[in-house]
């Protein structure tokens, strides 16, 4: 214990202990995102590994990037993901059922063999020199330093990314543009739909909802003089959602009407 | 502390990345993984440009930040597109070529 404080106290610099502290979080959290079986649950830990590339990155002298990181990737990249989450449905969750036989075995296989070749690469690769630091050439500011590389060196590649970018904003304007098959049915064709049908029982038009002087609610269906409840008078979905109240609760009798005012 | 530490960090994370794509069924979740593996090489290319004392890695990885932003932008479009058809985002269920 004594002798792990003691390394602790004298590991060189501060970014030792920052990158020991939040590799393994990333490492961590880039693994549940592979795990999880909830889209949510990925979306919200691939956030995690964001910022915490974004903390490299600033440890590493490159401060524009790394707000760059947090504005674009978890600021508007990863709500984007969200928002489109909650456009396909939220409890999206992956069956974790192979389709494919052997897939998994396979996919791992291969990424350990991919992950060990490299990372034994590197560990023998050798520069020969230590790290040479951004100190000199972030001496005007790293801003500052970036933008001369890329209005000089980089105009023309930064030129074209900006054409990419219109064009992958249109693309998605196109993709996402939705057509109707059928023309919208006129004020006039429903009028005639409507007293040249078969019956002329909704020709005044439907019943509106709630129990007169007891609950206007959308969700409780109107009575007919019956007393049974007239199904037509609520929206479609609320009665396939079973959010529909059940109109008997509000018939006279069934009140408590001695409560007093509140207050 | 040695800056090739977050070298083998960058491969650690794409090899993540790279098992998410393959495994994982879930268009969304895929393509998260594909973001996964490009900021892994962004990674890579930040350390590079530390190594090196050179400024041209970190414009390397700023290009690419836009690159994948595009792309995020397109196959989301894409995935909206394919859900409004056939009310799914598993990759599996998009094989009419197959059959």
């Amino acid at each position: 214990m004594i002798n792990l404080a003691i390394s602790v106290g004298q590991t060189q610099t501060p970014e030792a202990v920052l990158f020991w502290f939040l590799a393994p979080l990333t490492v961590a959290a880039a693994l549940g995102m592979l795990l999880v079986k909830k889209a949510v649950h990925s979306a919200i830990l691939m956030a995690a590994v964001m910022i915490n590339l974004a903390v490299f990155y600033i440890a590493q002298d490159a401060l524009f990037l790394g707000i760059v990181q947090i504005v674009v990737y978890t600021g508007a990249v990863m709500m984007l993901f969200l928002f489109i989450l909650m456009l396909v449905g939220v409890d999206s969750s992956d069956s974790l059922t192979e389709t494919i036989t052997g897939l998994r075995p396979m996919a791992i296989t291969a990424a350990v063999g991919f992950g060990g070749l490299m990372v034994s690469l590197i560990g023998r690769a050798a520069i020969g020199r230590d790290a040479v630091g951004l100190d000199l050439a972030n001496a005007g500011g790293n801003v500052k330093g970036l933008a001369e590389l890329l209005f000089s060196t980089y105009v023309w590649p930064f030129e074209i990314v900006s054409a990419l970018l219109i064009t992958a904003a249109l693309g998605a304007m196109v993709l996402a543009h939705h057509q109707r098959i059928q023309l919208r049915p006129t004020q006039r064709q429903l009028s005639t739909q409507r007293f040249r049908g078969e019956s002329l029982a909704n020709a005044a038009g439907l019943p509106g909802p709630g129990v007169f002087a007891r609950h206007n609610a959308v969700d409780v269906p109107a009575l007919l003089p019956d007393g049974t409840p007239a199904l037509n008078s609520i929206n479609a979905t609320l009665e396939a959602r079973g959010n529909m109240l059940n109109s008997g609760n509000f018939q006279l009798g069934n009140v408590d009407t001695s409560a007093g005012e509140e207050k | 502390m040695d800056a090739a530490n977050y070298l083998y960090l960058s491969v650690l994370l794409f090899t993540i990345g790279a098992v998410g794509v393959v495994v994982r069924r879930n268009a969304i979740v895929v393509f998260m993984c594909v973001e996964l593996m490009l900021n892994a090489a962004n990674l890579a290319f930040v350390t590079f440009s530390r190594i090196n004392g050179d400024l041209n890695g970190q414009v390397v990885a700023f290009f690419t930040m836009v690159v994948a932003a595009c792309e995020v932008v397109v196959g989301l479009a894409i995935i909206v597109t394919i859900y409004r058809s056939r009310r799914s985002a598993s990759v599996d269920d998009a094989s009419l070529l197959k059959r």
